[in-house]
């Protein structure tokens, strides 16, 4: 039987289930219609807004905060990180820091990066690289910190100096690690940026657009912006996991 | 005619010295002393390890039999003494060591062949080099593994096959081996033993293996070092002369049998003891 090849449409169930439990809501009437528009006028409103209209533009804006952000923080992330967990002693001396502001919405922050950076990209972007380069750095000194003795003392052993060490074998033992950070780093970017956007006088981004068609009263652009932000944070997981598998092939083997 | 006489005497004694130094200990270690928080493993421990013999380290557990070729090998310090290679200290001289663990000391971001290479690496030997050198120890131990595999897309006897010959291709004067084959199914172990026995005949390397099976460490080596329980002493350094390569009929014959049963003997007046 061809059941076997049918089995990777499995992913697709679900979505068709909401997709007909959510035209059969609108076709009911249950729900308001200005509330909740049809499934075909929200992917038409995504359609224009991506390729004819503004939404678009917002997207390849959000795009650019988050990837910035999430550069930001791992150029000053990971190099932090391999520094604090090559040393145990150091990094349980600021292991409190970095986990209570690990635990500090970022978003409380905003005001406080607003007066240092000032209305505009550039606080954004610090908040969002705030957040993740935490994240990053966190998971980056548990990697280096949990790096195989073994694989160490086998480095020392060939006469492998400290530098080269660390070089040759913690930062590669690491790297699964930092790739689990840079993609936690990259989710969290996203949410900050999508909340700056919509607030602190934004003129574009996803976050922007949201709040914007909310205020209008525009539903099915409302819900199309959504679907892009959920669209790009799925992508960007996606395309994380990918260079990870590549990268980091031996990863949990 | 006067200034002949001298210049043969010099002649001599270097021949002399070259004779003193293949017949002396390749290692002598002095004095060597370690405590743990719990129990004094060592303590001022005398002990020569012969050149160009296949030694093996046999005790009670806990004695402190890995802790002596670490100590050795440099990957701890000792607390006190002295272990001298040729009279210079372990910096000087070119050793291999294969870890009991092969899966966490094996690199798994580095290919099969790129493990091997990897100690040439850190000598600074060009790349071109490293290849020849590592395809010349592969070729030797007449090696059928694809060494463009990962280790983790190898088996376990693979992967230590690999460890052993990273060891190898630095040409070491002495070779250290902590329970090679502890990890590894039977059907592997009496191939790898088969494998080192090989190795040793062909280059005659001083070698160290610390092992937890009697029969392995009478099978492979000419000289068993016995040890007490800690702090660890020489019980007895046994001699087994058997010709090599040795097979299974050794295995069968007196002497193994009688060499095997003194030891145990001993390692069980041992055990007792504790």
């Amino acid at each position: 039987m061809n059941w076997k090849r049918l089995e990777i449409l499995l992913p697709f169930v679900g979505v068709a289930v909401l997709l007909a439990i959510w035209s059969f809501t609108v076709w009911l009437r249950i729900v308001d219609p200005v509330l909740l528009p049809s499934p075909v006028a929200t992917f038409k409103a995504m359609w224009a807004g991506m390729f004819h209209g503004k939404l678009g533009v917002d997207f390849i804006k959000t795009v650019e905060r988050t990837i910035y952000s999430t550069i930001i923080a791992a150029v000053i992330a990971i190099p932090l990180g391999v520094l604090l967990g090559s040393s145990e002693k150091l990094y349980r001396s600021v292991e409190f820091l970095i986990d209570f502001f690990r635990s500090t919405p970022a978003s409380a922050m905003f005001p406080l990066f607003l007066v240092l950076f000032g209305v505009g990209d550039r606080t954004k972007i610090a908040v969002a690289a705030f957040g993740a380069a935490l994240v990053i750095l966190f998971n980056v000194a548990y990697g280096v910190m949990n790096a195989r003795k073994t694989r160490i003392l086998a480095a020392k052993v060939m006469g492998a100096s400290r530098v080269r060490v660390l070089w040759d074998v913690m930062l590669l033992e690491s790297m699964p690690a930092t790739f689990v950070g840079l993609r936690n780093g990259v989710s969290l970017a996203l949410v900050i940026v999508v909340v700056a956007e919509m607030f602190i006088g934004s003129v574009d981004g996803l976050g922007q657009r949201v709040f914007e068609a909310q205020q209008m009263f525009e539903m099915p652009d409302m819900y199309a912006a959504i679907f892009a932000a959920g669209a790009l944070g799925y992508g960007l997981n996606l395309l994380f996991l990918t260079i990870e598998r590549r990268f980091v092939h031996w990863a949990g083997k | 005619m006067t200034s002949v006489q001298p210049a043969a005497t010099i002649e001599l004694s270097e021949k002399a010295r070259a004779a003193a130094v293949r017949t002396a200990p390749h290692v002598t270690i002095r004095g060597l002393s370690k405590k743990f928080s719990d129990a004094t493993i060592y303590d001022d421990f005398d002990f020569d390890i012969p050149r160009g013999k296949l030694m093996s380290v046999f005790g009670p557990n806990g004695c402190g039999k890995s802790t002596l070729i670490n100590m050795i090998a440099g990957l701890f310090p000792a607390d006190k003494g002295e272990i001298l290679f040729d009279g210079q200290p372990l910096n000087k001289i070119k050793f291999g060591y294969v870890f009991q663990n092969y899966r966490e000391a094996v690199f798994p971001w580095l290919s099969a062949f790129d493990n091997i290479a990897y100690p040439l690496k850190v000598m600074g030997v060009p790349k071109a080099d490293r290849n020849v050198r590592v395809e010349k120890i592969v070729a030797s131990l007449n090696v059928k593994i694809d060494l463009k595999l990962y280790p983790y897309q190898m088996s376990g006897g693979q992967q230590q096959l690999v460890s052993i010959m990273r060891a190898l291709v630095v040409d070491p004067e002495i070779l250290f081996l902590d329970e090679p084959f502890s990890a590894l199914d039977y059907e592997m172990t009496l191939f790898m033993r088969e494998q080192l026995q090989r190795v040793f005949q062909e280059t005659h390397t001083t070698t160290v293996l610390v092992s937890h099976d009697l029969e392995e460490a009478v099978y492979l080596s000419d000289r068993i070092l016995l040890l007490s329980r800690h702090p660890a002493r020489a019980v007895e350094f046994v001699h087994y002369d058997a010709p090599r390569p040795r097979t299974d009929r050794t295995m069968t014959e007196s002497d193994f049998i009688q060499t095997k049963a003194h030891c145990l003997e001993i390692f069980q007046r041992e055990v007792r003891k504790g």
